[in-house]
C-alpha cells in the first residue's frame, strides 16, 4: 500500500530449518557431534566393542604393552586395557549427561525465578547460591558421598546438586538485564502473564549461554567425576571409569614405563570435553537468529 | 469537533512517584515525581498530542496510563472504568482495548521471535485466533501495515527501522484496540521514514476509528498530527487545547518559550524572529521548587509563582493553562510572536 516493495516474495524457511542449517555449516560443531554420538555409540554398544570382558584378569599377561591379543595392553592385574576403556565410557557418559542436565535444571529454575520476581525472592535464592558456592566442591562431594554411599546414581546426584549455582547467576543476571528491556513491557501491554513472558520472551533469549554453560558443565562434570574417581570416591571399582583409570596410573614408574594406562583414559576425557565443548559452540550459534543467513 | 463523539478516557490527578533508596537498608530518602498531579480528557477517536523536553514525564504518564506502571495517585476511567483500581486479572482482559507503540523499534521486538509470532502473541494471549485463522489474522495485519505477508517467517533484524515500526504497529492493531498509546514511535526513525509512519497512523485512525495519545517532542510533528496538544513540564501540564490554538495563541509562558524554538523553514524569517532563550536547566524532579515548576526559569516571574502552584483551569472555550499571570490578566507576554 505504501512504498514496501516485495523486494523477495519467496516466503522465508521455517525458523526451525534455519537453525538446522546454520548448525550444519559450523564445521566444528559438526565435527564434535559426530564425535559424541560415535561415544554414544561406543558406550551403547560396549561388549560388541569391547570384546573382552573389563573385570577379567589375564595372570599370563600382566602389565603386557599392547599386541594383537591386548590392542592396548593389559594393567598391573592383568585386565584389557581397552576393554575397561570402553567400559568406561559408559560410567563418565552418563555421569556427564545426568549431573549436569540435574545442575541445568535446578539453576535454569533458580537463577529465572530470582531473576523475573527480584526483591525478597532474588535475595534468598541468591544466599542460598552463595552458601553453596561457598563450600569447598571436593569436601562436600566427599562428606555426602561418605554418607549416602559410593555408588553410580548418587554420585551423578550430588555432583548435579553441587554445580547448579554457575548456571543460577548466569540466568538471574541474563533476566535481570532481559527484563528490562522494551518487548517485556509490550508484552506485558499485551497482557501476556509471568510465566508467558518467561518461556517465550526471556528463557529463549538466554539459550545462548545456557547452552554454552550446560556444555562447558558437562565436560567440568566429567572431570570431577575423574578427580572423584582419582581420589578413589568415584564409580566403586572394580567398574572402570576414565578417572579411575587415571587413578590406578598413578605410580610414577607406570607413569614413565607403561604409557598404555594413562594416555588412552587421558585422550578420551580430553577429546569427548572437547567435543561437547564444540557442540555446544555450535547450538549456541545456530539458536541466534541472528547468526542465521539464508 | 472531536469532542461530540464523547470522552474515551479521562486522567484525574494521576501521579508517578519513583521513590529514591539509599544504604544498605534501602531506606526511602524521597522520591522522584515524574508525574505530578496530571488532569486531562482523550475524546474518542482524535488524537492528543503530548509534549515536553526531555524528563517532563511525558512517556511516564503514557505507560503509567496503561498501568505498565503502577500509579501512586490519582484515576484513570476509562469508559469510566478506573483502570487504577482493577485486579492484574481484570487489567488483563481490559488491555485488548488499548495497547502501546513504542519509541525505539530496534529494543520493542523479541529479537528471538519471529515476525508472525511477535504479530500473533496478542491474538494467543487473548485466545482470539489460533491455527489458520491466526496466521490469516497475522497476514491481514501486515498487509494492512504495509508489509509483505510472506514476512511472517523473518527474524527482527532482517528489517529496517520503519519496517520494524511497522511490525509494531501491526502488534497493537491486533487486537482492535479503542485507543493506541504512541510513545514517540517516530523520534529514533530516519526523517525520510518518519512522513511513511505517520501517514500510516493517520490512515489507520481513520480506517479503524482509533484514539491516539501521541507523545513525541518534535513540535512540528505534533501539531501536524494531533487535534488537541497539551505541553508538560516536570511532571505537570502547563497548557491543554486545540492544535491551532496553542500555535497561534499559546498563553502560558513556558508554551511560548517552547514554540520560539521551532525553526522556521524560511531563512529570511528565520534570521530576524527572536528566540527566547531560558536560563538555566530543568530542574529535578526529586526536588521541584515551590509554587509554580516553571517559576524557576519563567522570563515573567512574580511573587506569587513562587509561594503558590498554579492550577490547570479554564482560561478560554477549551483552553487549559497553569499560570497565575494568565489567570489574571489573561496573557502572560514574554515577547513571543507567532512567526
Amino acid at each position: 500500500m505504501t512504498e514496501m516493495k516485495l523486494t523477495d516474495a519467496a516466503e522465508a524457511p521455517r525458523p526451525r530449518r534455519r537453525s538446522r542449517r546454520q548448525f550444519l555449516r559450523h564445521r566444528l560443531a559438526v565435527i564434535g557431534t559426530v564425535v559424541v554420538l560415535i561415544l554414544i555409540l561406543v558406550a551403547v554398544f560396549a561388549p560388541v566393542i569391547a570384546r573382552k570382558d573389563p573385570m577379567y584378569q589375564d595372570y599370563s599377561a600382566l602389565k603386557a604393552p599392547p599386541s594383537s591379543e591386548h590392542i592396548l595392553g593389559t594393567d598391573a592385574l592383568g585386565r584389557d586395557v581397552w576393554a575397561r576403556l570402553v567400559y568406561a565410557s559408559r560410567v563418565s557418559l552418563s555421569v556427564g549427561f545426568v549431573a549436569v542436565s540435574i545442575a541445568a535444571v535446578v539453576g535454569t529454575t533458580l537463577g529465572a525465578v530470582a531473576g523475573y520476581y527480584g526483591g525478597a525472592v532474588d535475595s534468598t535464592i541468591m544466599r542460598i547460591t552463595d552458601t553453596v558456592m561457598c563450600f569447598p566442591l571436593l569436601i562436600i562431594i566427599i562428606t555426602v558421598v561418605a554418607m549416602v554411599g559410593q555408588s553410580l546414581y548418587n554420585i551423578m546426584a550430588v555432583i548435579g546438586l553441587i554445580a547448579w549455582p554457575g548456571i543460577c547467576r548466569l540466568v538471574r543476571g541474563q533476566f535481570l538485564s532481559l527484563r528490562e528491556q522494551e518487548f517485556v513491557t509490550a508484552a506485558r501491554a499485551l497482557g501476556a502473564g509471568g510465566g508467558r513472558i518467561i518461556w517465550r520472551h526471556l528463557l529463549p533469549n538466554c539459550i545462548g549461554p545456557i547452552t554454552v554453560a550446560t556444555t562447558f558443565g558437562m565436560a567440568g562434570t566429567i572431570l570431577t567425576e575423574a578427580s572423584l574417581s582419582f581420589l578413589g570416591l568415584g564409580v566403586p571399582p572394580p567398574q572402570p571409569s576414565w578417572g579411575q583409570m587415571l587413578t590406578e596410573a598413578q605410580k610414577l614408574s607406570i607413569l614413565a614405563e607403561m604409557p598404555w594406562l594413562w594416555i588412552p583414559p587421558g585422550i578420551m576425557i580430553g577429546l569427548t570435553v572437547l567435543a561437547v565443548n564444540f557442540v555446544g559452540d555450535g547450538l549456541r550459534d545456530a539458536f541466534d537468529p541472528r547468526m542465521q543467513s539464508n | 469537533m472531536a469532542e461530540k463523539n464523547g470522552v474515551l478516557v479521562q486522567v484525574r490527578e494521576l501521579k508517578k512517584y519513583f521513590p529514591i533508596r539509599r544504604g544498605v537498608l534501602q531506606r526511602r530518602v524521597g522520591d522522584v515525581k515524574a508525574v505530578d498531579g496530571v488532569t486531562f480528557n482523550i475524546f474518542r477517536g482524535e488524537t492528543l498530542g503530548l509534549v515536553g523536553e526531555s524528563g517532563s514525564g511525558k512517556t511516564t504518564v503514557g505507560r503509567t496510563m496503561l498501568r505498565l506502571y503502577e500509579p501512586t495517585a490519582g484515576s484513570i476511567l476509562f469508559e469510566g472504568l478506573d483502570l487504577a483500581q482493577l485486579s492484574s486479572r481484570e487489567l488483563r482482559s481490559t488491555r485488548q482495548r488499548m495497547q502501546i507503540i513504542f519509541q525505539d523499534p530496534y529494543a520493542s521486538l523479541n529479537p528471538r521471535m519471529t515476525v508472525g509470532g511477535i504479530v500473533g502473541e496478542p491474538l494467543e494471549v487473548h485466545r482470539v485466533a489460533r491455527g489458520k485463522e491466526k496466521r490469516e489474522r497475522v497476514q491481514e495485519l501486515l498487509r494492512l501495515v504495509g508489509l509483505n505477508p510472506y514476512f511472517v517467517n523473518r527474524y527482527p533484524h532482517e528489517f529496517s527501522g520503519g519496517q520494524r515500526q511497522r511490525i509494531g504497529i501491526a502488534r497493537a492493531l491486533a487486537l482492535n484496540p479503542d485507543l493506541i498509546v504512541c510513545d514517540e514511535p517516530i523520534s529514533s526513525l530516519d526523517v525520510s521514514i518518519q512522513a511513511q509512519v505517520v501517514n500510516l497512523l493517520e490512515e489507520l485512525q481513520g480506517r479503524m476509528n482509533l484514539t491516539y495519545l501521541f507523545i513525541a517532542h518534535d513540535l512540528s510533528m505534533v501539531r501536524h498530527i494531533s487535534d488537541r496538544v497539551a505541553v508538560m513540564y516536570l511532571g505537570k501540564i502547563m497548557e491543554l487545547t486545540d492544535r491551532d490554538e496553542l500555535y497561534l495563541n499559546p498563553l502560558n509562558p513556558y508554551t511560548q518559550a517552547l514554540l520560539s524554538a521551532v525553526p522556521v523553514p524560511d531563512p529570511v524569517v528565520e534570521e530576524k524572529r527572536r528566540r527566547i532563550i531560558l536560563e538555566g536547566d530543568i530542574p529535578s524532579p526529586a526536588t521541584p521548587p515551590d509554587g509554580c515548576n516553571f517559576s524557576t526559569r519563567c522570563p515573567v516571574v512574580r511573587d506569587i509563582c513562587v509561594e503558590a502552584d498554579p492550577e490547570l483551569i479554564e482560561v478560554a472555550s477549551g483552553h487549559f493553562c497553569a499560570c497565575h499571570i494568565v489567570e489574571r490578566e489573561g496573557r502572560a507576554d514574554i515577547g513571543y510572536t507567532v512567526a
